[in-house]
């Protein structure tokens, strides 16, 4: 495999599986038990999609659990839209809303990978994907149309969000190499079908879509460098790992 | 995962000496005729007051119980030592809150509204099993859980799911089949530290201990004398007496964690000649104190549903009108 290869899953597996951690927080605190569910079901997708990512990188069955639990926080390629605690539930929804749209997007570039166990698991991923996406519009378009509150606080979470969620589109190292290769097609091609894609279910929803072009992404973890969320996310997850050096199994 | 049906001294106090005055006497003996033959009472179908009373006051403490009981093993969801573990712990505490959706539904059908029940719950009015007001302090607890309150948890419920009332009896029989997988995992969780490193072993123990007493508590006080419970038996909403549902659950389980060359920090634990467990006074004082309000956890654990509640309460207010609905195919 590659180095820009290697980059290119690394950093799709990480964001799946911080995205997934911080949705899993939400189990037994969301505003209704469905919603409880919900998030659930959707943490266990992340987490089960990084996984596979990972051991897609080696062969070893150990190396995807090393990866997860004694990996340094720089060697992470997540973008901060990820880390950022779970917050209020507006803030989480519109989240899932921005995110799981560009990886559904994203998988379905991907089918066409020439890489082709990237292309086989996309076929799978996408179809998990179509209900989540369908969850997030279901409420954002609910919420935004909602109540006086509601509304205003969709569109506050979408104006605080939409710099964090430019940061999924953030090139990485070897990017170049990824499209001549027709692995994936890059991440400007899918910020564009991503923007096309959002766009008439926030105007649905009542909410005001700002100006892309006018807002600052908020990059820097495709290159290791990270929010200050990571590094306690990390250290909270590896708690019992850190604890017991000598265990090999649990 | 749920203990049994706990009546408080008060709610006792409150009981009527006549429990069926003013019930329709002819109703009455085909409502308990029909019980007798096994039948189900379903939600349009005539039963007495005290039926309904008990059994929403039932059903309800089962489904405080899931709720509270996700939260000392989700506070383990984010530090799960592996993969496998995370994707199985989220997915039991996700299944935890599914049976209290579940059983909400089923007392819904008796005339009581979720809110009205979870209301009961945040403000203290309503009881839930003991031992969610146990601190979950290590890894190994969330083993004894899985294992050992669900495992005790599942003899209650299979119990039960052969009572009289169709939409409990159906809710728990499909309960009872997700708990038998958690078992599984908890299981497979507490064995790997059983055979694992000096320290892993010794955090296992460690755990026995704290939730050997939680666990003999679980289900309830000796209420053979009860003429409470017998009414509650005749009608097939009470199945079991608390000692022999315990002693069942001691006749499954002490053996499974000595055979890993573990045990309880208790000496009298043993079975006597007639199959009956005995054991040290577990302090019953301690199960009306924690059961009243007054254990380690109970404060934090209605103070982290509140906050659910209170931060959620725009979202549920928002969706009272929907002005969309969602009528696209899932397939």
């Amino acid at each position: 495999m590659t180095p820009a290869l290697y980059n290119f899953i690394l950093k799709t597996a990480d964001d799946c599986f911080i995205l997934g951690h911080r949705n899993s927080e939400w189990t037994g605190f969301g505003p209704f038990m469905e919603e409880d569910i919900a998030f659930a079901s959707m943490a266990q997708d992340k987490i089960g999609h990084a996984w596979l990512l990972y051991k897609m990188l080696d062969e070893n069955p150990a190396a995807a659990e090393t990866l997860a639990f004694k990996r340094a926080e720089k060697d992470f390629k997540c973008c901060h839209f990820v880390e950022q605690p779970i917050g209020e539930y507006d803030f989480s929804l519109m989240r899932h809303f921005l995110f799981d749209h560009a990886d559904q997007l994203r998988y379905e570039m991907l089918m066409n990978s020439s890489f082709e166990p990237l292309a086989h698991f996309a076929k799978k991923f996408k179809g998990e994907l179509k209900y989540h996406t369908m969850h997030a519009d279901t409420f954002i378009l609910q919420l935004g149309n909602g109540n006086e509150e509601s509304k205003a606080r969709m569109q506050s979470a979408l104006n605080f969000c939409l710099p964090l969620a430019l940061g999924i589109f953030e090139a990485y190292e070897g990017e170049q190499e990824i499209i001549a290769q027709n692995i994936f097609a890059g991440e400007k091609v899918l910020q564009a079908k991503w923007v096309g894609k959002i766009s008439p279910i926030i105007k649905d929803a009542g909410l005001k879509m700002p100006d892309i072009n006018t807002l600052q992404a908020v990059n820097g973890g495709r290159h290791g460098f990270h929010s200050d969320y990571l590094q306690p996310l990390l250290k909270e997850m590896r708690e019992v790992v850190d604890a017991f050096p000598d265990a090999t199994e649990w | 995962m749920y203990g049994n049906g706990y009546t408080s001294p008060e709610e006792t106090a409150k009981q009527k000496p006549d429990p069926l005055a003013g019930e329709d006497l002819q109703q009455l003996a085909l409502f308990e005729e029909r019980i007798t033959h096994g039948e189900k009472i379903e939600p349009q179908d005539w039963m007495p007051k005290e039926y309904r009373r008990q059994l929403i006051r039932m059903i309800e403490q089962h489904a405080h119980s899931e709720v509270i009981g996700a939260l000392p093993e989700g506070t383990w969801i984010t530090r799960a030592p592996s993969f496998k573990r995370k994707l199985a712990l989220i997915a039991k505490v996700q299944d935890e809150i599914g049976h209290a959706h579940l059983l909400y539904n089923a007392a819904e059908t008796l005339g009581k509204s979720r809110e009205a029940m979870i209301n009961d719950l945040l403000s203290g009015k309503s009881k839930y099993s003991n031992v969610f007001n146990y601190p979950a302090t290590t890894w190994a607890d969330v083993t004894v859980i899985g294992f050992l309150i669900d495992g005790a948890a599942i003899v209650n419920q299979v119990i039960n799911a052969k009572g009289s009332y169709g939409p409990y009896c159906r809710a728990l029989e499909r309960i009872c089949y997700e708990e038998s997988f958690h078992l599984k995992q908890g299981h497979d969780a507490l064995v790997h530290l059983a055979v694992g490193t000096k320290t892993q072993r010794a955090m296992l123990q460690d755990a026995l201990n704290r939730w050997y007493r939680p666990i003999i508590h679980f289900f309830g006080p000796s209420d053979k004398a009860s003429v409470h419970g017998t009414l509650l038996m005749k009608w097939k909403v009470k199945m079991a007496s608390n000692d022999d549902m315990r002693n069942q659950f001691l006749d499954q389980y002490v053996p499974k964690i000595r055979e890993l060359g573990l045990d309880f920090p208790d000496p009298k634990l043993n079975k006597n000649a007639e199959g009956i467990w005995e054991f040290s006074d577990p302090n019953w004082d301690e199960f009306f104190a924690t059961i009243n309000g007054n254990g380690p956890c109970n404060a934090e654990r209605l103070a982290v549903r509140r906050w659910a509640e209170e931060h959620g309460r725009w979202v549920r207010k928002a969706l009272m009108n929907p002005s969309q609905k969602q009528v696209l195919p899932l397939s």
